[in-house]
């Protein structure tokens, strides 16, 4: 069949901007916003269309943190350290700082632009969660209110409106493929980046004083499938941490990668879609729930006491400042620990029958339409999947139980080499500019190591584009080698070459099959050492194999280049730690115990000259966070 | 360069995650700027209505349905294996 769109892969445009947006989800929309409120021309490169793309583009209910918002009874640094040390130091003080402290600016700004953020309509007029005063609603710790509901599928829209007021140039359907560098004072800054028209095959090459990296995470390592590739993980499908690859690429520094979690999600339907099945997790919080006799689950508090009412699920336990519950928060020491029902295995030694279900027929009126109605119905791909396609077969939550699969909100039991990037994995090492290594390179969101949520993503982002802004004011647009970006472009056309190779799905299976065979649960050096030169055989031997008939599949052949990067940056930064570090969930089997409390950093990896060079950083790199918020929040501030 | 034209293949997959009725489209493709896969190919190109040329890489988000003027033209639905159950709570708390 003939293809819908032109014929471009013989155009090399160029674009220059101030500031350089790379990825147009949440943390990349702000970051435009922010850079063009400070007046500067700004371009924002998205893969899909920004509208509705990202992980939250079809919305998500919960804006986490946010500590100055008029309920809340927990301040910025209270929690910043909670979330710090909650996860043994392995957390991002400086990242959580700026969305505790901002994340209620912007969300009062996305209701400037035609977010919704309150229950303007007294829909839940009277409710435990909701403050008559500001109609503003709050999940989780009723008594804290640091964590709101909202409606988070009117956000991007609001956005990108927003941007359009703006004036920000917003290239949709544009591939972010190649960070562009040059040598500044001796050192390496960040000029621009290569992008490609996934409809066409444009390639442009943008040129810009500052560049904020705002795209997700790494997927598609351990977990795929061919058959059904878009259910594979639980970020979207075409998100494959193509940031990270960009900038393992060009030499930026990297912590943390060696951390990755047992599969909690997806895997092409060995777990059922998110927030759809029965659960008191997340969205579903605190949903009651039954055993197959019909026996409530009991809820306990963090000393084991049996809570009677469905109130106090959402009250911290007597002696308790707060609880932690949220997106990264599975299981909280003792401290910060919140109701929740009896772990699975003891409910299970008790007696208690499978399966279980959530039960919203005992509950009452207000709990149950917030969490079927608003929660489930503004989280992210729940509107229509979920909300709307279980009311048309029939679910009423006043009338039926939901079942539960598994034990728990996962509603799936991974192996351990099923493995996945999820709850605050790693990212880029960053300063309190959110500056890279790399001059002039700034990052937001997912891009950040040990983040999640919305509401980081959103105060990331902000925070990282003003500051771009400002190192705009400082910086000058450079020229891009000419050779180089000739070079780097029949690289990125050369699958369109080869008509008879290897379909882009049979590279992706087999790197994702030797990430589980050599890069599972338990590691070892041997099994390192062999997983990196098999994934850099498939570089050598399969990528260049990879035969493409449109731009649409150019895409998908681009993405297995960087899943290979990935996977060799992970690889490497397993490696690079020598002992087992549980709150890593890095385990070895030749773990060197004498160098744990060497180890107890943060653990760097970069490219340098073809080689990798490994540095450390004491996990209280960030220093006082007060001070550190306070010092930077206005301008760029280089040390 | 390689100057054979860019071709249009489908790739069919083991579900059909979307599905379009022709009386109700208009052929607005509101829906097809809406996917951040990019997996349907315009009205007008081969068919009246949009249609997934990639059905497997769908994510299950529901832009496209979410951004669909007319209620019933595209429909998202989720695999078998992926259909939660639910049960009448009389049916399972009448046996405490």
């Amino acid at each position: 069949m003939q293809w819908p769109y032109q014929d471009e892969r013989h155009v090399l445009a160029e674009e220059t901007c101030d500031v350089l947006v790379l990825g147009g989800g949440l943390a990349g929309c702000h970051a435009a916003i922010a850079a063009a409120e400070q007046g500067k021309s700004v371009i924002l490169l998205e893969k899909g269309a920004a509208r509705r793309s990202g992980a939250a583009g079809t919305g998500f209910d919960h804006w986490e943190m946010a500590c100055k918002n008029p309920g809340c009874l927990v301040t910025p640094e209270e929690m910043t350290m909670a979330l710090y040390q909650e996860q043994g130091g392995y957390s991002n003080a400086i990242g959580h700082m700026i969305e505790t402290s901002e994340g209620w600016d912007r969300l009062q700004d996305i209701e400037k632009w035609g977010g919704k953020i309150r229950d303007t309509k007294g829909e839940f007029a009277g409710a435990p969660f909701r403050d008559d005063k500001t109609g503003l609603m709050y999940a989780y710790d009723y008594t804290n209110r640091y964590t709101l509901r909202v409606w988070g599928t009117t956000f991007k829209p609001a956005m990108t409106g927003r941007m359009k007021a703006l004036g920000v140039r917003l290239y949709d359907r544009t591939e972010a493929r190649t960070l562009l560098t040059c040598g500044v004072n001796g050192r390496t800054a960040a000029c621009g980046c290569i992008g490609v028209n996934t409809r066409t095959a444009r390639v442009t090459v943008f040129r810009a004083r500052a560049v904020v990296l705002a795209m997700s995470r790494p997927a598609r390592v351990w977990l795929f499938n061919a058959d059904t590739p878009g259910l594979c993980e639980f970020r979207p499908f075409q998100s494959v941490g193509t940031g990270h690859a960009m900038g393992w690429r060009a030499g930026m520094a990297f912590t943390m990668m060696e951390k990755s979690v047992r599969g909690e999600f997806s895997a092409a339907g060995r777990s059922f879609p998110p927030y759809g099945t029965g659960n008191n997790h997340n969205t579903w919080y605190a949903a009651s729930m039954v055993d197959a006799r019909g026996c409530p689950l009991p809820y306990v508090d963090r000393d084991g006491r049996e809570l009677t009412t469905v109130d106090e699920r959402y009250r911290p336990a007597p002696g308790q400042k707060f609880f932690l519950k949220g997106g990264v928060i599975d299981e909280p020491r003792y401290e910060w620990r919140g109701p929740e029902t009896l772990p699975f295995d003891e409910l299970i030694r008790r007696g208690y029958r499978l399966p279980f279900y959530a039960d919203l027929t005992s509950m009452p009126d207000e709990e149950r339409r917030v969490i079927w109605g608003m929660m489930v119905g503004q989280e992210a791909k729940t509107r229509v999947p979920i909300y709307q396609n279980y009311t048309e077969r029939g679910f009423d939550p006043k009338k039926h139980l939901l079942q539960s699969y598994g034990n728990g909100w996962q509603s799936a039991a991974f192996l351990d080499q099923e493995r996945q990037l999820f709850g605050a994995p790693g990212g880029t090492m960053h300063d309190w500019n959110l500056e890279t290594n790399i001059l002039n390179a700034f990052v937001a969101g997912d891009m950040l190591f040990a983040s999640d949520c919305a509401g980081h993503a959103c105060a990331t982002g902000h925070w990282a584009g003003r500051h771009a802004a400002w190192a705009a004011n400082e910086a000058d647009l450079l020229p891009a080698d000419r050779d180089a970006v000739e070079a780097e472009r029949r690289s990125i056309l050369a699958p369109l070459e080869n008509r008879d190779g290897l379909d882009w799905r049979e590279v992706n299976a087999a790197v994702s099959k030797a990430m589980q065979n050599y890069c599972g649960g338990v590691k070892n050096d041997d099994l390192l050492l062999q997983g990196l030169q098999l994934i850099r055989s498939f570089r050598t031997d399969a990528l260049g194999q990879i035969a493409c008939r449109n731009p649409h599949e150019l895409t998908r052949a681009h993405e297995v280049g960087d899943i290979l990067d990935v996977s060799e940056l992970i690889l490497e930064a397993c490696l690079a730690r020598r002992c087992s570090c549980s709150a890593l969930s890095f385990e070895r089997s030749d773990s060197d115990e004498t160098r744990r409390d060497a180890e107890r950093a943060f653990l760097t990896v970069k490219k340098s000259d073809g080689k990798v060079v490994t540095g450390r950083a004491p996990l209280d790199y960030s220093g006082d966070v007060t001070t550190g918020y306070e010092r930077h929040k206005e301008g760029l501030i280089r040390e | 360069m390689n100057k054979t034209p860019f071709s249009l293949e489908t790739v069919p997959c083991s579900v059909s995650p979307l599905s379009f009725d022709p009386d109700k489209c208009v052929g607005c493709n509101a829906c097809v700027e809406a996917c951040q896969i990019d997996v349907l190919v315009p009205a007008g190109a081969v068919k009246s209505t949009p249609f997934a040329a990639w059905p497997g890489e769908c994510w299950y988000c529901g832009a496209c349905v979410m951004e669909c003027p007319v209620s019933g033209a595209v429909t998202l639905r989720h695999p078998l294996m992926n259909q939660a159950r639910f049960v009448e709570a009389e049916s399972v708390i009448k046996r405490v």
